[in-house]
């Protein structure tokens, strides 16, 4: 297997991996030089799904994304879910490990959704909690990136970059930073994803994701984004992107599709894109 | 607001928005709210959609996308695999009125599943026929054989293995009749082969760790055994041997 244990992802793009699309990466991956597998997919026994991860972990650094943790959530982390998660990382030994600032299991019940927080500092302590007992157990760092959002809540105290900033200086967690999130939540929050941004510690980052929304809106009219990860990324989102590596150098940057998943020629296309952004800024 | 409140309102349509939750002005955000139920119902539907293609065939997209939301608010996955998630189904279905009239229903749905148990199963080494003969020359009958852990039996009084063929493959239209499916994965693709119930008795006598000999007494029907011992090689199935 490739060298995996360098435990950090190249500077250039990647895309989300998608089965459809193995053939094809192998044959030529263009500017694609490192992909990203939801963990969950990948805690199987054996079959397919597993013997391709091994072909491909020889070839492509490897990131593995959790979507079923929970961190965000008031129920107990799931142990088993935990020892797959770190069997996982054990075998594969990826470069990059990273889950999500939200909740998707209550009482027991997978709601598979990466479902919203209150900031407070009670959520804080607690989550904090919960990424101590995720690197401990895991074995490794993690990044934590930040959700997209549609609701606000009344208990929220805290902003949510401060919120972010402040897990990682308790936990010692880095960021993954997904520009689409931040322009989604700043337009269904009412707030500029600029300023989201300038104050993001992008020292913290270790990776950043880009992917597509669907447009929506309110009970108000209010334009609505949804994350929906079924189209290409929009400009503002590039521009965003673009100031962001201008500010803060080059970070492995992947995009997400997993939705209505294309031929793999068009997301190559939109991995070109980021790694021509990439470029000039390395 | 309150996770549980939240989570009861994500299943529950008639169940009214958890409070505090709010739009950036301050105010009542039901439609918002909204976005998180539907993507809850349309995620875990298509997670149904994978895992019970032929049940889809059957019953058609339409129904079916409308029962998997019944059912996922009545169940709910229970672990982040959801790529096993539908343990339930079968039982729903044998009580689900809409379907009550299509019997076969609830073990196509067994199938389905075990189906896709045999895609994420672990992989093993299979022993090559000249190799089972080697094992097995002395008394075959005292033999117990292990059987590869993607190998999976589903017993039906319904044509289960016909259906099945039916709606993947074009198959005849199935005839009256119990059959047995056994599914054998001999590389990454599983596929149902359509057994006697003596041979799926004998399967199911080798799984419970009986012996041969023993395993065929208890059949108590016409098993093949030649046949049956030919499929199991082609399918990559017998992975052991142990007098």
């Amino acid at each position: 297997m490739l060298d995996q244990t360098r435990q950090s992802l190249p500077a250039r793009a990647g895309v989300g991996y998608k089965p459809q699309h193995f053939s094809a990466i192998l044959a030529d991956a263009g500017a694609v030089g490192w992909l990203e597998i939801h963990a969950e997919n990948y805690m199987g026994e054996g079959g397919r799904p597993l013997a391709q991860l091994r072909h491909l972990a020889e070839r492509f650094p490897i990131s593995v994304h959790g979507v079923g943790l929970s961190i965000g959530g008031e129920d107990r982390l799931d142990r088993d879910h935990l020892l797959r998660l770190k069997h996982l990382c054990g075998w594969l030994e990826p470069a990059s490990f990273s889950e999500h600032l939200a909740w998707s299991t209550h009482d027991g019940a997978y709601l598979n959704d990466l479902l919203p927080l209150p900031y407070t500092s009670a959520t804080l302590a607690r989550v904090a909690d919960h990424i101590d007992e995720v690197q401990a157990i895991v074995g490794r760092r993690m990044l934590l990136e930040n959700p997209s959002t549609y609701v606000a809540f009344a208990e929220t105290t805290m902003g949510e970059v401060e919120f972010l900033a402040e897990l990682a200086r308790r936990t010692g967690c880095g960021l993954l930073l997904d520009v689409n999130n931040v322009y989604v939540s700043g337009i269904n929050q009412n707030a500029d994803p600029q300023a989201y941004l300038d104050a993001f510690p992008l020292d913290l980052v270790g990776e950043i994701h880009l992917g597509g929304h669907d447009e929506d809106c309110d009970d108000l009219g209010q334009r609505l984004l949804i994350d929906s990860h079924g189209v290409e990324v929009v400009d503002p989102v590039w521009a965003l992107y673009s100031r962001v590596i201008a500010k803060g150098g080059p970070r492995p940057t992947l995009i997400e599709w997993d939705n209505d998943v294309p031929d793999w020629t068009i997301l190559a296309a939109e991995a070109d894109r980021a790694a021509r952004l990439l470029e000039p800024a390395g | 607001m309150t996770e549980a409140a939240f989570a009861r309102a994500l299943l529950d349509p008639e169940a009214a928005l958890p409070a505090g939750i709010i739009d950036p002005m301050g105010r009542p955000a039901p439609k918002r709210f909204s976005v998180y139920r539907n993507n809850v119902a349309s995620s875990l539907t298509r997670a149904l959609e994978a895992a019970f293609p032929t049940v889809r065939k059957l019953v058609g997209e339409e129904f079916f996308g409308a029962m998997a939301v019944v059912f996922l608010r009545a169940h709910p996955p229970r672990s982040r695999m959801l790529m096993l998630y539908g343990d339930d189904m079968p039982g729903f279905l044998e009580g689900f009125q809409p379907v009550a009239h299509l019997g076969y229903l609830p073990d196509v749905a067994r199938l389905d599943q075990a189906m896709r148990q045999s895609y994420h199963a672990a992989d093993s080494t299979p022993l090559s026929g000249s190799e089972f003969q080697h094992l097995v020359n002395e008394d075959i009958g005292g033999c117990r054989l292990s059987l590869a852990p993607a190998l999976r039996v589903v017993r039906s009084s319904w044509p289960i293995q016909s259906i099945w063929a039916a709606n993947a493959d074009g198959g005849p239209a199935p005839r009256p009749g119990s059959e047995t499916a056994l599914v054998l994965r001999p590389d990454f693709d599983p596929r149902p082969h359509r057994l006697s119930e003596g041979g799926g008795a004998l399967i199911q006598g080798l799984l419970d760790g009986a012996t041969l000999g023993q395993s065929l007494e208890a059949a108590e029907g016409p098993v093949d055994l030649p046949a049956v011992l030919s499929l199991l090689i082609s399918g990559k199935a017998i992975i052991g041997v142990s007098a």
